[in-house]
Protein backbone atom coordinates (compact mmCIF):
# COMPACT_ATOMS: atom_id res chain seq x y z
CA UNK A 1 0.00 0.00 0.00
CA UNK A 2 2.75 2.39 -0.76
CA UNK A 3 -0.11 4.77 -2.73
CA UNK A 4 -1.42 5.89 0.43
CA UNK A 5 2.14 7.24 1.99
CA UNK A 6 2.18 9.57 -0.96
CA UNK A 7 0.76 13.06 -0.57
CA UNK A 8 -1.92 13.74 -2.91
CA UNK A 9 -0.87 16.80 -4.52
CA UNK A 10 2.18 15.88 -5.42
CA UNK A 11 0.86 12.80 -6.98
CA UNK A 12 -1.16 15.04 -9.59
CA UNK A 13 2.00 16.79 -9.64
CA UNK A 14 4.50 14.16 -11.07
CA UNK A 15 1.40 12.88 -13.27
CA UNK A 16 1.42 15.64 -15.06
CA UNK A 17 4.99 16.20 -15.94
CA UNK A 18 4.88 12.54 -16.56
CA UNK A 19 2.60 13.63 -19.27
CA UNK A 20 4.78 16.39 -20.17
CA UNK A 21 7.79 14.88 -20.20
CA UNK A 22 7.19 12.08 -23.14
CA UNK A 23 6.06 14.99 -25.65
CA UNK A 24 9.22 17.31 -25.17
CA UNK A 25 10.97 14.20 -25.43
CA UNK A 26 9.21 12.95 -28.54
CA UNK A 27 9.57 16.39 -29.77
CA UNK A 28 13.60 15.85 -29.10
CA UNK A 29 12.50 12.76 -30.77
CA UNK A 30 10.94 14.07 -34.60
CA UNK A 31 13.90 16.71 -34.41
CA UNK A 32 16.48 13.71 -34.61
CA UNK A 33 14.46 11.85 -37.29
CA UNK A 34 14.51 14.98 -39.12
CA UNK A 35 17.68 15.94 -39.10
CA UNK A 36 18.77 14.68 -42.42
CA UNK A 37 16.50 16.39 -44.15
CA UNK A 38 16.49 19.12 -42.50
CA UNK A 39 19.82 19.70 -42.89
CA UNK A 40 18.96 18.63 -47.07
CA UNK A 41 16.74 21.38 -47.04
CA UNK A 42 19.22 24.06 -45.35
CA UNK A 43 21.85 23.59 -47.25
CA UNK A 44 20.98 22.09 -50.16
CA UNK A 45 17.39 23.45 -51.09
CA UNK A 46 17.09 26.95 -49.22
CA UNK A 47 20.69 28.22 -48.80
CA UNK A 48 21.07 27.00 -53.07
CA UNK A 49 18.28 29.21 -53.81
CA UNK A 50 19.18 32.22 -51.71
CA UNK A 51 22.47 32.15 -53.41
CA UNK A 52 21.28 31.22 -57.08
CA UNK A 53 19.49 34.60 -56.57
CA UNK A 54 22.28 36.70 -55.92
CA UNK A 55 24.47 35.02 -58.48
CA UNK A 56 21.80 35.80 -61.13
CA UNK A 57 23.12 39.57 -60.34
CA UNK A 58 26.19 38.98 -61.01
CA UNK A 59 28.46 37.88 -63.51
CA UNK A 60 30.29 34.88 -62.62
CA UNK A 61 32.94 32.37 -64.01
CA UNK A 62 33.54 30.24 -61.18
CA UNK A 63 36.86 31.44 -61.20
CA UNK A 64 36.93 34.77 -60.23
CA UNK A 65 34.74 36.48 -57.36
CA UNK A 66 31.25 37.00 -58.42
CA UNK A 67 31.39 40.63 -60.14
CA UNK A 68 27.68 42.57 -59.06
CA UNK A 69 26.25 43.66 -62.23
CA UNK A 70 22.44 44.31 -61.32
CA UNK A 71 19.79 43.52 -63.65
CA UNK A 72 22.19 43.37 -66.66
CA UNK A 73 21.74 39.14 -67.00
CA UNK A 74 17.92 39.91 -66.73
CA UNK A 75 18.13 42.81 -69.09
CA UNK A 76 20.49 40.68 -71.73
CA UNK A 77 18.17 37.86 -71.53
CA UNK A 78 15.16 39.79 -72.11
CA UNK A 79 16.26 42.19 -74.70
CA UNK A 80 19.57 41.30 -76.26
CA UNK A 81 19.28 37.25 -76.39
CA UNK A 82 17.54 35.94 -79.25
CA UNK A 83 18.87 32.46 -78.51
CA UNK A 84 16.76 32.71 -75.11
CA UNK A 85 13.65 33.83 -76.61
CA UNK A 86 14.09 30.86 -79.08
CA UNK A 87 14.87 28.35 -75.91
CA UNK A 88 11.51 30.21 -74.57
CA UNK A 89 9.36 29.79 -77.66
CA UNK A 90 11.16 25.87 -78.02
CA UNK A 91 10.06 24.60 -74.50
CA UNK A 92 6.57 26.34 -74.26
CA UNK A 93 6.11 24.53 -77.79
CA UNK A 94 6.73 21.31 -76.44
CA UNK A 95 4.63 21.78 -73.23
CA UNK A 96 1.77 22.22 -75.41
CA UNK A 97 2.44 19.36 -77.95
CA UNK A 98 3.74 16.97 -75.04
CA UNK A 99 1.51 16.95 -72.23
CA UNK A 100 -1.75 17.09 -73.75
CA UNK A 101 -1.00 14.21 -76.06
CA UNK A 102 0.76 12.59 -73.37
CA UNK A 103 -2.58 12.31 -70.43
CA UNK A 104 -4.91 12.11 -73.56
CA UNK A 105 -3.48 8.75 -74.36
CA UNK A 106 -3.13 7.63 -70.85
CA UNK A 107 -6.60 8.59 -70.16
CA UNK A 108 -7.24 6.71 -73.31
CA UNK A 109 -5.48 3.73 -72.51
CA UNK A 110 -6.40 3.65 -68.77
CA UNK A 111 -10.24 3.85 -69.96
CA UNK A 112 -10.03 0.80 -71.70
CA UNK A 113 -8.15 -1.21 -69.21
CA UNK A 114 -10.79 -0.52 -67.10
CA UNK A 115 -13.45 -2.58 -67.46
CA UNK A 116 -11.17 -5.59 -68.50
CA UNK A 117 -11.42 -9.19 -66.65
CA UNK A 118 -8.68 -10.61 -68.76
CA UNK A 119 -4.99 -9.52 -69.28
CA UNK A 120 -5.61 -5.99 -67.49
CA UNK A 121 -2.44 -6.17 -65.11
CA UNK A 122 -0.57 -7.65 -68.25
CA UNK A 123 -1.46 -4.56 -70.16
CA UNK A 124 -0.67 -2.08 -67.03
CA UNK A 125 2.56 -3.45 -66.66
CA UNK A 126 3.50 -3.60 -70.48
CA UNK A 127 2.47 0.28 -71.46
CA UNK A 128 4.16 1.30 -68.26
CA UNK A 129 7.19 -0.18 -68.98
CA UNK A 130 8.54 2.64 -71.46
CA UNK A 131 8.06 5.59 -68.46
CA UNK A 132 10.92 3.63 -66.86
CA UNK A 133 13.08 3.03 -69.85
CA UNK A 134 12.05 6.07 -71.87
CA UNK A 135 14.36 8.48 -69.49
CA UNK A 136 17.64 6.58 -70.40
CA UNK A 137 20.18 7.66 -72.62
CA UNK A 138 20.18 4.08 -74.39
CA UNK A 139 16.44 5.00 -75.37
CA UNK A 140 16.85 8.46 -76.66
CA UNK A 141 19.58 7.33 -78.91
CA UNK A 142 17.71 4.86 -80.24
CA UNK A 143 15.22 8.11 -81.09
CA UNK A 144 17.42 9.65 -82.78
CA UNK A 145 18.48 6.95 -85.13
CA UNK A 146 14.75 5.45 -85.51
CA UNK A 147 13.73 9.72 -86.63
CA UNK A 148 16.89 9.93 -88.82
CA UNK A 149 17.54 10.14 -92.25
CA UNK A 150 17.49 6.45 -93.72
CA UNK A 151 15.16 5.51 -90.30
CA UNK A 152 12.61 3.77 -89.84
CA UNK A 153 10.06 6.91 -89.93
CA UNK A 154 11.69 8.04 -93.29
CA UNK A 155 11.37 4.63 -94.93
CA UNK A 156 7.75 4.57 -93.85
CA UNK A 157 7.04 8.42 -94.23
CA UNK A 158 9.09 9.29 -96.68
CA UNK A 159 9.60 12.70 -94.98
CA UNK A 160 13.49 12.45 -94.77
CA UNK A 161 14.97 12.41 -91.42
CA UNK A 162 13.07 14.29 -88.48
CA UNK A 163 15.72 15.25 -86.40
CA UNK A 164 17.29 17.28 -89.36
CA UNK A 165 14.61 19.74 -89.99
CA UNK A 166 13.63 22.43 -88.21
CA UNK A 167 10.01 21.98 -88.36
CA UNK A 168 9.78 18.36 -87.40
CA UNK A 169 13.05 17.71 -84.73
CA UNK A 170 11.10 18.78 -81.48
CA UNK A 171 8.18 16.95 -82.59
CA UNK A 172 10.66 13.44 -82.16
CA UNK A 173 11.65 14.70 -78.72
CA UNK A 174 7.85 15.40 -77.92
CA UNK A 175 7.14 11.72 -79.03
CA UNK A 176 9.63 10.45 -76.70
CA UNK A 177 7.80 12.17 -73.93
CA UNK A 178 4.11 10.66 -75.16
CA UNK A 179 5.48 7.11 -75.33
CA UNK A 180 5.96 7.08 -71.78
CA UNK A 181 1.80 7.76 -71.48
CA UNK A 182 2.49 5.02 -68.96
CA UNK A 183 3.23 6.66 -65.61
CA UNK A 184 -0.18 8.68 -65.29
CA UNK A 185 -1.91 6.11 -66.96
CA UNK A 186 -1.18 3.91 -64.20
CA UNK A 187 -2.63 6.47 -61.81
CA UNK A 188 -5.55 7.33 -63.75
CA UNK A 189 -6.53 3.47 -63.68
CA UNK A 190 -6.18 3.34 -60.12
CA UNK A 191 -8.38 6.53 -59.77
CA UNK A 192 -11.03 5.07 -62.24
CA UNK A 193 -11.17 1.65 -59.52
CA UNK A 194 -11.93 4.21 -56.50
CA UNK A 195 -14.87 5.55 -58.13
CA UNK A 196 -17.34 3.79 -56.70
CA UNK A 197 -20.06 1.19 -59.12
CA UNK A 198 -22.61 2.74 -57.28
CA UNK A 199 -22.03 5.48 -59.10
CA UNK A 200 -22.61 4.34 -62.22
CA UNK A 201 -25.78 1.98 -61.45
CA UNK A 202 -27.71 4.85 -60.30
CA UNK A 203 -26.87 6.89 -63.56
CA UNK A 204 -27.95 3.70 -65.64
CA UNK A 205 -30.96 3.81 -63.52
CA UNK A 206 -31.71 7.61 -64.14
CA UNK A 207 -31.22 6.60 -67.58
CA UNK A 208 -28.16 7.87 -68.34
CA UNK A 209 -26.09 6.38 -71.63
CA UNK A 210 -22.57 5.80 -71.58
CA UNK A 211 -21.50 8.95 -72.64
CA UNK A 212 -23.93 10.92 -69.90
CA UNK A 213 -21.84 8.59 -67.26
CA UNK A 214 -18.50 9.61 -68.11
CA UNK A 215 -19.39 12.94 -68.51
CA UNK A 216 -21.50 13.07 -65.56
CA UNK A 217 -19.67 10.22 -63.23
CA UNK A 218 -16.21 9.37 -64.75
CA UNK A 219 -15.33 13.05 -65.45
CA UNK A 220 -15.50 14.45 -61.91
CA UNK A 221 -15.08 12.04 -60.09
CA UNK A 222 -11.88 11.39 -61.78
CA UNK A 223 -10.76 15.18 -61.93
CA UNK A 224 -8.49 15.14 -58.93
CA UNK A 225 -6.42 12.72 -60.64
CA UNK A 226 -6.30 14.54 -63.90
CA UNK A 227 -5.23 17.40 -61.88
CA UNK A 228 -2.61 16.02 -60.26
CA UNK A 229 -1.21 14.18 -63.29
CA UNK A 230 -1.35 17.33 -65.24
CA UNK A 231 0.42 19.35 -62.75
CA UNK A 232 3.58 16.75 -62.33
CA UNK A 233 3.19 16.04 -66.06
CA UNK A 234 3.66 20.08 -67.01
CA UNK A 235 6.39 20.44 -64.20
CA UNK A 236 8.24 17.72 -65.55
CA UNK A 237 8.00 18.85 -69.39
CA UNK A 238 9.19 22.22 -68.26
CA UNK A 239 12.71 20.60 -67.42
CA UNK A 240 12.98 18.12 -70.13
CA UNK A 241 16.43 17.81 -71.21
CA UNK A 242 18.08 14.13 -72.17
CA UNK A 243 16.49 13.29 -75.45
CA UNK A 244 16.52 17.01 -76.34
CA UNK A 245 20.74 16.70 -75.75
CA UNK A 246 20.85 13.08 -77.22
CA UNK A 247 19.13 13.94 -80.01
CA UNK A 248 21.03 17.35 -81.04
CA UNK A 249 24.11 16.50 -79.82
CA UNK A 250 24.16 18.82 -77.23
CA UNK A 251 23.63 21.10 -79.36
CA UNK A 252 20.03 22.26 -79.94
CA UNK A 253 19.82 22.20 -83.02
CA UNK A 254 19.29 21.82 -86.04
CA UNK A 255 18.67 25.72 -86.05
CA UNK A 256 17.97 25.65 -82.74
CA UNK A 257 14.88 24.07 -82.75
CA UNK A 258 15.95 21.21 -80.00
CA UNK A 259 17.11 23.95 -78.02
CA UNK A 260 15.21 23.69 -74.62
CA UNK A 261 15.41 25.95 -72.30
CA UNK A 262 17.21 23.36 -69.43
CA UNK A 263 19.73 22.63 -72.85
CA UNK A 264 20.31 26.31 -73.18
CA UNK A 265 20.92 26.83 -69.56
CA UNK A 266 23.53 24.10 -69.35
CA UNK A 267 25.31 25.88 -72.37
CA UNK A 268 25.13 29.22 -70.56
CA UNK A 269 26.57 28.18 -67.38
CA UNK A 270 28.34 24.38 -67.58
CA UNK A 271 30.15 25.23 -71.13
CA UNK A 272 30.36 29.18 -71.46
CA UNK A 273 30.86 29.59 -67.96
CA UNK A 274 28.36 31.76 -67.38
CA UNK A 275 27.07 31.03 -64.23
CA UNK A 276 24.98 34.65 -63.27
CA UNK A 277 23.56 34.40 -66.26
CA UNK A 278 22.41 30.52 -66.02
CA UNK A 279 21.24 31.38 -62.33
CA UNK A 280 19.06 34.08 -63.59
CA UNK A 281 17.86 31.66 -66.08
CA UNK A 282 17.24 29.22 -62.89
CA UNK A 283 14.85 31.64 -61.17
CA UNK A 284 12.75 32.83 -64.06
CA UNK A 285 12.19 28.70 -64.96
CA UNK A 286 11.48 28.75 -61.12
CA UNK A 287 9.49 31.63 -61.53
CA UNK A 288 7.33 30.56 -64.83
CA UNK A 289 6.87 26.83 -62.73
CA UNK A 290 5.56 28.77 -59.75
CA UNK A 291 3.38 31.10 -62.01
CA UNK A 292 1.88 27.93 -64.01
CA UNK A 293 1.48 25.86 -60.83
CA UNK A 294 -0.40 28.50 -59.41
CA UNK A 295 -2.69 29.07 -62.37
CA UNK A 296 -3.65 25.41 -62.53
CA UNK A 297 -4.56 25.46 -58.65
CA UNK A 298 -6.37 28.65 -59.31
CA UNK A 299 -8.25 27.16 -62.17
CA UNK A 300 -8.72 24.13 -60.68
CA UNK A 301 -10.96 25.74 -58.00
CA UNK A 302 -13.85 25.17 -61.17
CA UNK A 303 -13.29 22.11 -62.08
CA UNK A 304 -11.91 19.80 -59.92
CA UNK A 305 -14.63 18.00 -57.71
CA UNK A 306 -13.34 16.59 -54.35
CA UNK A 307 -16.04 13.73 -52.81
CA UNK A 308 -15.64 15.27 -49.60
CA UNK A 309 -16.33 19.07 -50.44
CA UNK A 310 -19.72 18.16 -52.03
CA UNK A 311 -21.14 16.21 -49.03
CA UNK A 312 -21.23 19.46 -47.87
CA UNK B 1 -32.29 -15.49 -81.91
CA UNK B 2 -32.72 -13.30 -78.76
CA UNK B 3 -32.00 -9.62 -78.17
CA UNK B 4 -29.30 -11.45 -74.75
CA UNK B 5 -28.14 -13.85 -77.10
CA UNK B 6 -27.38 -10.87 -80.01
CA UNK B 7 -25.75 -8.63 -76.94
CA UNK B 8 -23.58 -11.21 -75.46
CA UNK B 9 -22.26 -11.92 -79.00
CA UNK B 10 -21.72 -8.14 -79.48
CA UNK B 11 -19.86 -7.92 -75.95
CA UNK B 12 -17.56 -10.80 -76.90
CA UNK B 13 -16.81 -9.02 -80.81
CA UNK B 14 -16.40 -5.78 -78.64
CA UNK B 15 -13.64 -7.16 -75.62
CA UNK B 16 -12.11 -8.81 -78.93
CA UNK B 17 -11.80 -5.58 -80.60
CA UNK B 18 -10.37 -4.05 -77.22
CA UNK B 19 -7.64 -6.66 -77.15
CA UNK B 20 -6.72 -6.33 -80.70
CA UNK B 21 -6.67 -2.47 -80.19
CA UNK B 22 -4.34 -2.97 -76.70
CA UNK B 23 -2.32 -5.41 -78.55
CA UNK B 24 -1.50 -3.45 -81.48
CA UNK B 25 -0.81 -0.14 -79.73
CA UNK B 26 1.36 -2.87 -77.83
CA UNK B 27 3.39 -3.97 -80.97
CA UNK B 28 4.10 0.03 -81.39
CA UNK B 29 5.09 0.94 -78.41
CA UNK B 30 7.27 -2.47 -78.10
CA UNK B 31 8.90 -1.48 -82.02
CA UNK B 32 11.98 0.93 -80.47
CA UNK B 33 13.17 -1.95 -77.64
CA UNK B 34 13.02 -4.41 -80.21
CA UNK B 35 14.66 -2.01 -83.04
CA UNK B 36 17.49 -1.86 -80.23
CA UNK B 37 18.12 -5.61 -80.02
CA UNK B 38 18.10 -5.65 -83.40
CA UNK B 39 20.56 -3.39 -84.05
CA UNK B 40 23.04 -4.10 -81.54
CA UNK B 41 23.04 -7.47 -83.32
CA UNK B 42 23.26 -6.57 -86.72
CA UNK B 43 26.67 -5.92 -89.19
CA UNK B 44 28.06 -2.75 -89.83
CA UNK B 45 26.39 -2.67 -93.31
CA UNK B 46 22.76 -3.22 -92.56
CA UNK B 47 22.48 -1.08 -89.52
CA UNK B 48 20.81 1.45 -91.32
CA UNK B 49 18.92 1.34 -94.47
CA UNK B 50 16.86 -0.99 -93.72
CA UNK B 51 13.27 -1.48 -92.33
CA UNK B 52 14.12 -5.51 -91.73
CA UNK B 53 14.35 -6.20 -87.79
CA UNK B 54 16.33 -9.42 -88.48
CA UNK B 55 19.72 -9.06 -89.54
CA UNK B 56 21.29 -11.36 -92.04
CA UNK B 57 23.51 -12.91 -89.81
CA UNK B 58 24.05 -12.15 -86.22
CA UNK B 59 26.96 -9.85 -85.33
CA UNK B 60 28.26 -10.72 -81.68
CA UNK B 61 31.29 -8.46 -82.55
CA UNK B 62 28.93 -5.17 -81.51
CA UNK B 63 29.11 -7.03 -78.31
CA UNK B 64 32.95 -7.53 -78.12
CA UNK B 65 33.64 -4.18 -78.82
CA UNK B 66 31.21 -2.92 -76.43
CA UNK B 67 32.50 -4.98 -73.67
CA UNK B 68 35.93 -3.40 -74.87
CA UNK B 69 34.27 -0.16 -73.39
CA UNK B 70 34.81 3.59 -74.52
CA UNK B 71 38.37 5.88 -73.99
CA UNK B 72 40.13 2.59 -73.07
CA UNK B 73 38.10 2.28 -69.90
CA UNK B 74 36.39 -1.36 -69.89
CA UNK B 75 32.68 -1.72 -69.54
CA UNK B 76 33.50 -3.30 -66.50
CA UNK B 77 34.29 -0.54 -64.83
CA UNK B 78 31.56 1.70 -66.42
CA UNK B 79 29.18 -1.03 -65.09
CA UNK B 80 30.99 -0.69 -61.52
CA UNK B 81 31.05 2.74 -61.60
CA UNK B 82 27.23 3.33 -62.52
CA UNK B 83 26.04 0.32 -59.59
CA UNK B 84 28.36 1.86 -56.90
CA UNK B 85 25.97 5.54 -57.53
CA UNK B 86 23.01 3.72 -57.76
CA UNK B 87 23.33 1.56 -54.55
CA UNK B 88 24.85 4.27 -52.65
CA UNK B 89 21.78 6.38 -53.83
CA UNK B 90 19.08 4.21 -53.25
CA UNK B 91 21.14 3.36 -49.72
CA UNK B 92 20.59 7.57 -49.22
CA UNK B 93 17.23 7.46 -50.19
CA UNK B 94 15.78 4.64 -48.02
CA UNK B 95 17.50 5.87 -45.02
CA UNK B 96 16.66 9.27 -45.08
CA UNK B 97 13.64 9.46 -46.46
CA UNK B 98 11.87 6.53 -44.15
CA UNK B 99 13.28 8.75 -41.27
CA UNK B 100 11.98 12.09 -42.33
CA UNK B 101 8.65 10.21 -43.48
CA UNK B 102 8.42 9.06 -39.79
CA UNK B 103 8.32 11.92 -38.50
CA UNK B 104 6.10 13.90 -40.50
CA UNK B 105 3.50 10.76 -40.63
CA UNK B 106 3.73 9.60 -36.62
CA UNK B 107 5.13 12.42 -34.73
CA UNK B 108 4.05 15.42 -33.55
CA UNK B 109 6.45 18.54 -33.70
CA UNK B 110 5.70 22.47 -33.57
CA UNK B 111 6.53 23.59 -36.89
CA UNK B 112 5.20 19.98 -38.70
CA UNK B 113 2.59 21.52 -40.70
CA UNK B 114 4.56 24.41 -42.64
CA UNK B 115 7.51 22.02 -42.81
CA UNK B 116 5.36 19.56 -44.11
CA UNK B 117 4.37 21.63 -46.68
CA UNK B 118 7.37 23.34 -47.57
CA UNK B 119 8.72 19.25 -48.35
CA UNK B 120 5.36 19.08 -50.67
CA UNK B 121 6.49 21.97 -52.20
CA UNK B 122 10.15 20.90 -53.13
CA UNK B 123 8.85 18.30 -55.28
CA UNK B 124 7.69 20.74 -57.65
CA UNK B 125 10.85 22.83 -57.43
CA UNK B 126 12.86 22.80 -60.45
CA UNK B 127 16.45 21.13 -59.39
CA UNK B 128 17.63 23.76 -61.64
CA UNK B 129 16.97 26.55 -59.35
CA UNK B 130 19.45 24.58 -56.78
CA UNK B 131 21.69 23.30 -59.37
CA UNK B 132 24.28 25.76 -59.66
CA UNK B 133 24.92 27.07 -55.99
CA UNK B 134 24.99 23.20 -55.17
CA UNK B 135 27.54 22.53 -57.92
CA UNK B 136 29.67 25.74 -56.59
CA UNK B 137 29.57 24.43 -53.09
CA UNK B 138 30.78 20.90 -54.18
CA UNK B 139 33.31 22.51 -56.61
CA UNK B 140 34.40 24.72 -53.38
CA UNK B 141 34.72 21.46 -51.44
CA UNK B 142 37.16 19.70 -53.76
CA UNK B 143 34.51 17.27 -54.43
CA UNK B 144 33.47 17.86 -58.45
CA UNK B 145 34.75 14.61 -60.42
CA UNK B 146 33.76 12.58 -57.31
CA UNK B 147 30.80 10.57 -56.74
CA UNK B 148 30.11 12.75 -53.23
CA UNK B 149 27.94 14.98 -55.22
CA UNK B 150 25.84 12.46 -56.83
CA UNK B 151 25.32 10.33 -53.33
CA UNK B 152 25.73 12.92 -50.50
CA UNK B 153 22.57 14.29 -51.17
CA UNK B 154 20.55 11.37 -51.43
CA UNK B 155 21.60 10.73 -47.47
CA UNK B 156 20.01 14.49 -46.73
CA UNK B 157 16.19 13.33 -48.25
CA UNK B 158 16.58 15.82 -51.53
CA UNK B 159 14.19 13.89 -53.35
CA UNK B 160 11.09 14.72 -51.32
CA UNK B 161 9.22 12.43 -53.49
CA UNK B 162 10.36 9.76 -51.66
CA UNK B 163 9.65 10.93 -48.21
CA UNK B 164 5.85 11.58 -49.55
CA UNK B 165 5.41 8.28 -50.88
CA UNK B 166 6.66 6.60 -47.62
CA UNK B 167 4.55 9.42 -45.39
CA UNK B 168 1.38 7.93 -47.33
CA UNK B 169 2.40 4.30 -46.57
CA UNK B 170 2.88 5.24 -43.28
CA UNK B 171 -0.22 6.57 -42.39
CA UNK B 172 -2.39 3.90 -43.60
CA UNK B 173 -0.60 1.75 -41.04
CA UNK B 174 -2.71 1.19 -37.77
CA UNK B 175 -2.03 3.28 -34.42
CA UNK B 176 -2.89 0.89 -31.84
CA UNK B 177 0.30 -1.31 -32.77
CA UNK B 178 2.78 1.77 -31.75
CA UNK B 179 0.13 3.05 -28.96
CA UNK B 180 0.30 -0.45 -27.44
CA UNK B 181 4.10 -0.50 -27.29
CA UNK B 182 4.22 3.05 -26.24
CA UNK B 183 2.04 1.62 -22.84
CA UNK B 184 4.79 -0.76 -22.79
CA UNK B 185 7.64 1.46 -22.72
CA UNK B 186 8.40 1.74 -26.01
CA UNK B 187 10.32 5.22 -26.84
CA UNK B 188 9.89 6.28 -30.48
CA UNK B 189 13.16 4.78 -31.98
CA UNK B 190 12.29 1.56 -30.80
CA UNK B 191 8.62 2.36 -32.15
CA UNK B 192 10.39 3.17 -35.90
CA UNK B 193 12.64 0.66 -35.58
CA UNK B 194 10.80 -2.64 -34.39
CA UNK B 195 7.11 -1.68 -35.21
CA UNK B 196 6.94 0.86 -38.01
CA UNK B 197 9.76 0.37 -40.19
CA UNK B 198 9.39 -3.64 -40.81
CA UNK B 199 5.59 -2.93 -41.93
CA UNK B 200 6.64 -0.10 -44.52
CA UNK B 201 8.69 -2.42 -46.15
CA UNK B 202 6.98 -2.16 -49.44
CA UNK B 203 7.03 1.31 -49.45
CA UNK B 204 10.99 1.00 -48.71
CA UNK B 205 11.30 -1.32 -51.42
CA UNK B 206 9.50 1.00 -53.77
CA UNK B 207 11.91 3.41 -53.16
CA UNK B 208 14.95 1.68 -53.46
CA UNK B 209 13.74 0.40 -56.72
CA UNK B 210 12.82 3.52 -57.99
CA UNK B 211 16.10 5.15 -56.80
CA UNK B 212 17.70 2.73 -58.48
CA UNK B 213 16.63 3.59 -61.88
CA UNK B 214 16.15 6.70 -61.73
CA UNK B 215 19.72 7.25 -60.85
CA UNK B 216 20.86 4.54 -63.01
CA UNK B 217 18.84 6.56 -66.08
CA UNK B 218 19.97 9.65 -64.82
CA UNK B 219 22.25 11.86 -66.91
CA UNK B 220 22.37 15.91 -66.62
CA UNK B 221 23.63 15.22 -63.03
CA UNK B 222 26.58 12.92 -64.23
CA UNK B 223 27.09 14.83 -67.07
CA UNK B 224 27.94 18.03 -65.14
CA UNK B 225 30.07 16.50 -62.18
CA UNK B 226 31.98 14.08 -63.71
CA UNK B 227 35.01 14.73 -66.16
CA UNK B 228 37.15 11.93 -66.10
CA UNK B 229 36.40 8.59 -68.49
CA UNK B 230 37.17 6.09 -65.71
CA UNK B 231 35.12 7.90 -63.60
CA UNK B 232 32.11 7.83 -66.07
CA UNK B 233 29.17 5.60 -65.39
CA UNK B 234 27.20 3.61 -68.65
CA UNK B 235 24.91 6.64 -69.16
CA UNK B 236 27.94 8.98 -69.52
CA UNK B 237 29.85 6.64 -71.55
CA UNK B 238 27.07 6.31 -74.20
CA UNK B 239 27.36 10.16 -74.18
CA UNK B 240 30.63 9.92 -76.21
CA UNK B 241 28.78 8.04 -79.05
CA UNK B 242 26.07 11.70 -78.94
CA UNK B 243 28.71 13.10 -81.06
CA UNK B 244 30.36 10.39 -83.43
CA UNK B 245 27.83 10.04 -86.14
CA UNK B 246 30.13 7.47 -88.03
CA UNK B 247 27.75 4.14 -89.06
CA UNK B 248 30.67 2.14 -87.83
CA UNK B 249 30.27 2.54 -84.82
CA UNK B 250 26.23 2.05 -84.43
CA UNK B 251 26.46 -1.79 -83.93
CA UNK B 252 28.57 -1.01 -80.66
CA UNK B 253 27.07 1.68 -79.42
CA UNK B 254 23.55 -0.08 -79.61
CA UNK B 255 25.19 -2.85 -77.90
CA UNK B 256 26.01 -1.24 -74.56
CA UNK B 257 22.71 0.48 -74.95
CA UNK B 258 21.00 -2.67 -74.34
CA UNK B 259 23.68 -3.47 -71.73
CA UNK B 260 22.40 -0.20 -70.14
CA UNK B 261 19.17 -0.62 -69.97
CA UNK B 262 19.37 -4.40 -68.81
CA UNK B 263 19.67 -4.05 -65.14
CA UNK B 264 16.47 -1.63 -65.35
CA UNK B 265 14.44 -4.47 -67.51
CA UNK B 266 15.43 -6.77 -65.23
CA UNK B 267 13.87 -4.60 -62.28
CA UNK B 268 11.15 -4.48 -64.16
CA UNK B 269 10.23 -8.25 -64.76
CA UNK B 270 11.20 -8.71 -61.01
CA UNK B 271 9.43 -5.68 -59.17
CA UNK B 272 6.66 -4.72 -61.86
CA UNK B 273 4.15 -4.81 -58.72
CA UNK B 274 5.81 -2.46 -56.81
CA UNK B 275 6.81 0.12 -59.47
CA UNK B 276 3.36 -0.13 -60.89
CA UNK B 277 1.74 -0.03 -57.63
CA UNK B 278 3.84 2.84 -56.36
CA UNK B 279 3.25 4.97 -59.01
CA UNK B 280 -0.28 4.48 -58.88
CA UNK B 281 -0.37 5.53 -55.07
CA UNK B 282 1.41 8.32 -55.25
CA UNK B 283 -1.43 10.11 -57.17
CA UNK B 284 -3.95 8.91 -55.16
CA UNK B 285 -5.13 10.75 -51.88
CA UNK B 286 -3.64 8.67 -48.52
Amino acid sequence: MTTTDVPAPTAHRSAASAQRRPTRERQGAAWVFLSPWVLGATVLTLLPMAVSLYLSFTDYDLFDPPHWVGLRNYVQMFTEDPRYWRSVLTTLTYVVIAVPLQLGLALVVALALKGMKRGKGFYRSAFYAPSLLGASMSVALVWRAVFNDGGTVDHLLGTGGWVNQPGWALLAVALLTVWQFGAPMVIFLAGLQQIPAELYEAAAVDGAGKWRQFVSVTVPMLSPVLFFNLVLQTIQAFQVFTPAFAISAGKGGPADSTLVYTLYLYDRGFVASHMGYASAMAWVLLLVIGAVTAVLFRTSRSWVFYASEGER
Amino acid sequence: MTTTALLRKRVAWGRIALHAGCLAALLVMLYPLAWLLATSLKPANEVIASLDLLPSHIAWSNYTTALDGVNGVSIWRLLGNSLLIAGGAVLGNVFSCSLAAYAFARLRFRMRRPLFAFMIATIMLPHHAVLIPQYIIFNKLGLVNTYWPLILPKFLATEAFFVFLIVQFMRGLPRELEEAARIDGCGPFRSFFSIVLPLTRPALITTAIFTFIWTWNDFFTQLIYLFDPDKFTLTLALRSFVDASSQSSFGPMFAMSVIALLPIVLFFLAFQRFLVEGMASSGLKG
